[in-house]
């Protein structure tokens, strides 16, 4: 599968709280939820992200609570994958159950800027920069985790399993 | 190859000899848990999947904290989502008002945890209950969703980074100021997706509470988990409170780890977190006159009993300085009846501070004590990122409960030797 987009760029540490603030957490509703994503760090993100765009950003994306309303809420954007250098844990596997595309790949992460045109290859992890006519490659997930991928997300791969 | 603590535990709950760092596993989970933020989406998602029991009515634990007391009338719905959900499942370790308290700090007092045990808990602070010699880990929704309905998770196996503490800590030091001292030396991805092992002498020298603290804070440098090893002070804090049979496990004494850092207990001063990462420590000697407007005492990392006698020690028969509204809260219906009990809330009240019931609160920016536009507070949370208690400018400073209490009686950030 191939996911083309505009580059949402974005530094160290982006945390939980800033993807979707603690307030908004008595909002059920995952479309309502999703007005409020990045509104801390980015307050013109949900006005002028489009569907298929790409945040990328360095160091541990999504460090802080476990909230999974954080890749709903990116999911519920349309954002088409998450590239960084690293990811918080916690975040990774909420955005793999879900069902969110995540790449770790800090060549891409490095050089990519905001409002570049980038698309990404999933079955070959192959990351291409249009507008600076590069590109990266991300690491392949394990079997297991392309899995759960496959399946669409952790409880359908259980379902599947037959737990 | 020997294996860490954490390694052990994971070997033995997925029912194999040994792991090795970066194996993925399955393991059967001790207890789940949930809170009235990230349960109605584990509920959802499980009943969504067509789940339609749960694995074990006795290792559910749903606690209302986040934003409750219900704060408005969305909050309430999310209760009430977990409360018909444990009654129709016939969870047993539901807790409402009157009943919960922070979750972290409930389900070690209920005995729910225990030494060799595995828990996954939809909340990141659920490393906590590594005090106890347990791996504990926060997952998000669909973890725990799984958790709830198959009793199994799985889990890349960690590295780990030993810590190995020294010494003995100086009067007003506590586990805030070792954990804090620790992140601003590691970062706050200093041990992504790591074990952070606590060892050493200067383990016997620190108390439940401060062990309690020291694990709640692993996530805040990026931890998978945090652990100590069980010795004579678990064992005492678990009598009376757990009556099944635990495993005490300990680290093998060829147990590889990618990092040892020594930490010296005897020279840590008075340590805050300055805004908007845990990572960004000064000692209070650094930091210049930070007035505060706020001070909350309490949550998932400091507020137990100890947590309230220190800070009610500062208070006593002193009051807080004018503008700053302290916000004391028990974290348990347990720990509030004892401040009662032993005169603290009474301090805390001739000091011009309020007791509120148990409640996340403030933590997170959801009630009882959110911040304006540039307000500034000291806090003995967790977390002081952009926003994390009101608005996006204003500012949290993480400290222990000493340097919370004398910072709200000066009005600006101080050590308790300043006073």
């Amino acid at each position: 599968m191939v996911v083309k987009g505009t580059v949402f760029k974005y530094g160290d540490n982006v945390d939980t709280d800033v993807i979707i603030p603690a307030r908004y957490l008595n909002i059920a509703d995952a479309k309502e939820l999703s007005t409020h994503a990045m509104e801390d760090i980015d307050a013109e993100f949900v006005k002028k992200v489009q569907p298929g765009d790409i945040i990328v950003a360095t160091r541990n994306f999504g460090c802080g609570s476990s909230r999974e309303h954080a890749p709903l809420v990116l999911r519920e954007n349309q954002v088409s994958c998450v590239i960084a250098t690293s990811f918080a844990r916690i975040f990774y596997r909420n955005a793999i159950n879900i069902g969110l595309p995540i790449l770790e790949c800090e060549e891409a992460a490095n050089a990519i800027e905001a409002g570049d045109t980038v698309s990404i290859d999933f079955d070959t992890g192959v990351i291409s920069n249009e507008t600076k006519g590069e590109s990266y490659q991300a690491a392949a997930f394990p079997p297991f985790i392309q899995n759960i991928i496959k399946a669409g997300g952790l409880l359908k791969s259980l379902r599947e399993r037959g737990e | 190859m020997g294996m860490t603590m954490t390694q052990k535990i994971l070997a033995h709950h997925a029912g194999v000899e040994s792991v090795t760092a970066g194996q993925l596993i399955e393991a059967n989970v001790d207890l789940t848990l949930a809170n009235d933020i990230t349960g109605p989406v584990a509920i959802r998602e499980m009943e969504k999947a067509g789940f339609d029991h749960v694995f074990d009515q006795q290792k559910i634990a749903l606690v209302m904290d986040h934003f409750a007391p219900n704060k408005d009338i969305k909050s309430a719905q999310q209760c009430l989502e977990c409360r018909e959900f444990s009654k129709k499942h016939g969870i047993v370790n539901f807790f409402d008002v009157g009943e919960m308290g922070i979750e972290h700090a409930l389900l070690p007092e209920k005995g729910l945890t225990a030494p060799g045990e595995l828990i996954i808990g939809a909340d990141s602070h659920t490393c906590t209950y590594g005090a106890l010699g347990a791996f504990s880990t926060g997952v998000g929704s669909t973890d725990l969703a799984a958790g709830m309905a198959t009793g199994k998770a799985w889990f890349k196996v960690p590295s780990a980074i030993q810590f190995v503490l020294k010494g003995r800590k100086a009067p007003w030091i506590s586990g805030k100021d070792v954990i804090l001292h620790i992140i601003g030396k590691i970062g706050v991805d200093g041990a992504l997706y790591q074990s952070m092992e606590f060892t050493g002498e200067g383990v016997q020298s620190l108390s439940m509470d401060d062990r309690f603290t020291i694990c709640n804070m692993a996530i805040e440098a990026g931890a998978k988990n945090g652990i100590f090893p069980v010795d004579q002070t678990t064992r005492n804090y678990i009598e009376g409170r757990v009556d099944r049979k635990v495993i005490e496990f300990t680290a093998d004494e060829d147990a590889e780890y990618t990092r040892v850092i020594e930490v010296d207990l005897s020279a840590l001063r008075p340590t805050v977190a300055c805004p908007h990462l845990p990572e960004n420590t000064k000692t209070t000697d650094e930091l210049d006159r930070i007035e505060i407007q706020q001070c909350v005492i309490g949550s998932c990392t400091n507020g137990r009993i100890e947590d309230m006698r220190i800070a009610a020690d500062i208070l006593r028969g002193k009051h807080v300085a004018e503008g700053v509204r302290t916000i004391v809260i028990p974290a348990t219906q347990a720990v509030y009846l004892q401040c009662i009990e032993e005169g603290l809330a009474k301090v805390f009240i001739q000091a011009g501070a309020i007791v509120s019931t148990p409640t996340c609160g403030p933590c997170l920016g959801g009630h009882m004590g959110v911040l304006a536009q540039g307000e500034r507070s000291v806090s003995t949370t967790n977390r002081n990122f952009v926003g994390r208690m009101g608005h996006i400018t204003s500012e949290i400073y993480l400290a222990s409960p000493a340097v919370a209490a004398a910072s709200a009686v000066k009005g600006y950030i101080c050590s308790p030797e300043d006073l």
